[in-house]
């Protein structure tokens, strides 16, 4: 057979430079990109900046973004969009709020509640979404007007006519699970390190940051959980083919239905996280609650290296994604540019980011 | 398997029981009658051709057979026991690999991934069970190499391959995972004379394992090449089956453009017509 010839190496094929091997993953755009904005703002931006409070400061906001945009950005790999997660934010937060303030439940019957209903609005979104056939993209933008109404209807229900829902802070203040989800964690090692002068201080020796916000673990650890499922589970496989032509994968035995309508309702708890972080950290709720959230999650998501159409992305890129948006958003207050031009540099990241990953997949599939 | 079904045709296996029969399936959509009773059987080790031009109703069939279709009438013998298949899984877990036209491949991932797509080995238990990616990169490594196909690596993305390349990492896949009975539905009909010949040449292959290859195409010529018995459909019918030697390619052709010379080829089919 003349297949010999070929089994002992294929001369058309030329060795692939590091280079190349780097372009190919999903995430390099993202890293890329924090490194420019690193630059830009070290050159712009007040020293300030880079100071661990100033670091904080900035990772806060990217962190509440981010575990938004990982769960968007599975969600996008599996091959679907979801509009509705900035309203989820309200939405999930209202129940929340309820549940604590209204109906005086511990966080520990509250949280997994509003969970498990953020799970079944996620469930009923994919299922809409997997039993028509129709674009997610129509079926969440619905959802995204009719949970933002429902916050409303529901918000002045609640509280007799306000749009915002108090004394969360009261209730939940003394709660033994509280820490999980508001304040800084790591304290006592910041106040060791503040006494032993190693990071900066106010003049009364306390340090000016008192411990790490806990969104940022939860993003980071997100993160970390969300790569391992994605390049090193069975699961991950799945989604990577459900999003890559659902055909293909249902024909080769993966439960392509089941795949998206999980992807669905993990983004729904991801926003439900989002605002028991964000509702008892302010002592409140409010309709307006993770307002245009569903529109930066997927620009995080697409710098950080996922396909409109699905089937390819990372999550590690979305978790870059998420500190260039914070960076910028905050970023700018250090410097002296105006404020608003911060959509104007949202915009111009979006472009470039689906101007390159849109020439990183022809490389990767070698597509002519 | 049996050393004596080499690469010589038409004197094979006549003895053995077939994997799967199928007798008189009909299937109709809605008013629409897509199969109007056809018999099929495929043997341990043979290439059994299913011809037929377009809109014969060769597509409708092997869905049929891959359990993507449920018969309207007819029955399904698989080993010799009655059978029916609910989802294409069921089918697969029986042991009927269908390599579809479109391949049920993604560009955009590996070809370790695409290979074991559905059927990742793991290991670990419990919380720790995780898709065995070095394992999982040798073995593809290991059946591209024993098809004839050198990989750049295991992570080489699947839209690099070529069409040919790209039909064989599916023949392999359905060869490792244990199929009995490997459909290839008209693997050649887009690819160039060479790559035509490595599928035909991995058919041969996948046969020598004792595979019963059942292989759809318009091309008689492909089919001739490599096919043990030949079934030609018109009208969602049967026309015959033919073993290879007793017809030639031109009664072939005739047969799949519709049967006209029929009376002539009575003779030469053996009376199965």
């Amino acid at each position: 057979m003349s297949d010999s010839a070929q089994i002992a190496g294929d001369e058309r094929v030329k060795k692939e430079p590091f280079m190349t091997k780097l372009m190919k993953r999903p995430e390099l755009g993202a890293m890329a990109g924090v490194v420019l904005v690193v630059i830009f703002f070290a050159i712009t931006a007040d020293d300030s900046m880079f100071t661990l409070a100033g670091i904080m400061n900035f990772m806060t906001p990217a962190a509440q973004l981010g575990i938004l945009a990982i769960g968007a950005a599975l969600l996008m790999i599996g091959g679907e969009f979801d509009l509705s997660i900035g309203s989820m934010v309200a939405f999930a937060g209202l129940f929340f709020g309820v549940c604590v303030v209204t109906w005086q439940l511990p966080l520990i019957v509250a949280i997994p509640m509003t969970f498990v209903f953020a799970g079944l609005v996620g469930a009923v979104n994919g299922n809409i979404v997997i039993r028509s056939g129709l674009p997610s993209f129509i079926v969440t933008l619905a959802f995204l007007f009719i949970l933002r109404g429902l916050s409303l209807v529901g918000l002045k229900a609640a509280t007799g006519g306000s749009t915002q829902l108090r004394g969360v802070r009261d209730v939940v203040e003394n709660d033994w699970l509280a820490p999980f989800f508001s304040g800084e964690a790591f304290s006592s090692l910041f106040s060791w390190l503040a006494a032993n002068g190693m990071i900066d201080t106010f003049k009364s020796g306390a340090p000016k940051v008192p411990g790490i916000p806990v969104e940022i673990l939860w993003f980071v650890v997100l993160a970390l959980v969300a790569t391992y499922v994605l390049l090193r589970t069975p699961a991950g496989n799945w989604i990577f083919a459900a999003g890559g032509d659902s055909t293909a994968a249902s024909n080769s035995g993966v439960p392509v239905n089941r795949i998206k309508v999980s992807l669905f309702m993990l983004t729904a708890c991801c926003a439900a996280l989002v605002a028991i972080i964000t509702v008892i950290d302010a002592g409140s709720t409010d309709a307006r609650r993770g307002f245009q959230k569903e529109f930066e999650a997927i620009i995080a998501a697409v710098i950080g290296g996922c396909l409109l159409t699905g089937g390819y992305g990372s999550a590690i890129g979305a978790f870059f994604g998420s500190i260039i948006f914070g960076m910028v958003v905050i970023g700018l207050t250090y410097t002296d540019f105006d404020q608003d031009w911060f959509q104007v540099f949202l915009g111009g990241m979006l472009l470039i980011a689906v101007l390159f990953n849109n020439a990183i997949r022809k490389r990767v599939t070698g597509e002519r | 398997m049996t050393e004596d079904t080499k690469f010589h045709h038409g004197d094979t296996v006549t003895d053995l029981a077939p994997i799967v029969e199928m007798k008189n399936i009909e299937k109709h959509f809605g008013n629409i009658i897509a199969l109007a009773g056809v018999s099929f059987d495929v043997k341990p080790g043979e290439c059994h051709c299913l011809l037929g031009d377009n809109g014969a109703g060769k597509s409708t069939f092997i869905k049929t057979m891959s359990g993507v279709h449920k018969p309207t009438k007819g029955e399904i013998f698989f080993e010799g026991k009655p059978l029916h298949f609910d989802t294409p899984r069921d089918a697969m877990e029986a042991g009927i690999a269908t390599v579809f036209q479109d391949l049920a491949m993604i560009p955009l991932m590996s070809v370790t991934r695409n290979f074991f797509m559905g059927r990742e080995p793991t290991k670990g238990k419990g919380l720790l069970k995780r898709f065995d990616v070095d394992h999982a990169n040798d073995v593809c490594m290991e059946e591209m190499r024993k098809m004839g196909i050198n990989l750049r690596g295991p992570d080489q993305a699947v839209g690099t391959l070529s069409g040919g390349e790209r039909q064989t990492v599916a023949i392999a896949r359905a060869v490792y995972f244990g199929a009995k009975i490997l459909i290839l539905d008209e693997p050649t009909s887009a690819l160039g004379v060479r790559q035509t010949s490595n599928v035909l040449a991995t058919i041969d292959k996948v046969r020598n394992h004792g595979i019963g290859v059942v292989f759809i195409s318009h091309n008689v010529r492909h089919a001739l090449a490599v096919g043990d018995r030949f079934t030609v459909l018109n009208r969602g019918k049967t026309l015959g089956t033919a073993t290879r030697g007793e017809i030639t390619p031109e009664q072939l052709q005739d047969l799949m453009a519709g049967g006209q010379e029929m009376a002539e080829l009575e003779g030469s089919l053996g009376g199965t017509v």
